[in-house]
């Protein structure tokens, strides 16, 4: 499906994909009891943060958000995908994400689809903030010449 | 059961931000780089998911208890303060840097080629740093 005005765009595939990202939240939320942050869930499956689910439980949510990006390609093939050319950037990106999204108390998951969906003052502010971060980013990243 | 739920939630997690080609990190790159060649995928994404999760949180109040768990553990924190604002502001430098947030990264790794390992390596040592300086905050 074209969006008119934005070729590039995958409106169907995004909102299909949403749609299960929801449907995981949802297991999490109604199952477990539990907020589906992904930044939360990669520290305390690491064992970087003391507080949240069993150690246990959210290594297992960790191991499945790989099984099921491998599970995709394995059945459909090959996933599109262009990353920074720059090792470098990417490490900084990283390390930005990790001690950002700990400051901030979680990340796009978290924040931006449970957060959110709950009409959470802080879940609201907080994602308006890393968009807005995010466009500012990528705007005067362009602007100096460094896209990809 | 727990762990099972836990899992299951993981892997629909995973095949949801690969369907929805959040794993492309020039198609993220693409929806914050709003003053040039906008992709309005994201919001799509984003989109399909609150129309799910509210329907959720109509449901959550409606329920006694989680269907595994014997109590809710849900984050009850009302206040806004610097540290969740400037928190989400370093975070989303870099994402708009690398086109990559924790659960892309992460669903990615069976797939990806090397870069996505050195983001995940990063990005668990950003966290131990938050951790190592968090007292001091």
């Amino acid at each position: 499906m074209i969006l008119p005005g934005f070729p590039d765009a995958q409106p169907l595939e995004g909102l299909v994909g949403g749609l299960l990202i929801g449907l995981a939240a949802a297991i999490m939320l109604l199952g477990a009891g539990r907020i589906a942050g992904v930044s939360g869930l990669l520290a305390r499956a690491t064992g970087i943060a003391d507080s949240g689910p069993p150690w246990i439980m959210a290594l297992n949510f960790v191991i499945g958000l790989v099984l099921g990006g491998l599970a995709y390609a394995l059945v459909f093939g090959p996933v599109a995908a262009s990353y920074p050319p720059s090792l470098p950037l990417l490490a900084a990106a990283g390390l930005l994400v990790g001690f950002g999204t700990r400051l901030g108390s979680g990340c796009t998951s978290g924040h931006g689809v449970c957060g959110m969906a709950r009409l959470s003052r802080r879940s609201i502010s907080a994602t308006l903030a890393f968009m807005v971060s995010g466009i500012v980013t990528v705007a005067v990243v362009n602007a100096l010449g460094g896209g990809w | 059961m727990k762990q099972l739920l836990a899992l299951i939630a993981g892997v629909v997690f995973g095949i949801g931000l690969t369907v929805s080609g959040m794993t492309d990190p020039a198609r993220v790159r693409g929806f914050l780089d709003l003053f040039g060649n906008w992709d309005p995928t994201l919001a799509f994404v984003m989109g399909g998911a609150l129309i799910v999760m509210v329907v959720a949180w109509l449901v959550q109040p409606r329920m006694v208890r989680p269907l595994v768990d014997t109590s809710w553990h849900l984050p009850g924190t009302r206040h806004l303060d610097g540290k969740l604002l400037g928190g989400a502001a370093l975070f989303g430098v870099g994402w708009g840097l690398g086109g990559l947030c924790p659960g892309p990264a992460i669903a990615s790794l069976g797939t990806a080629p090397m870069s996505v390992a050195v983001f995940v390596i990063a990005m668990i040592a950003g966290m131990s740093l938050h951790r190592l300086v968090a007292d001091r905050l």
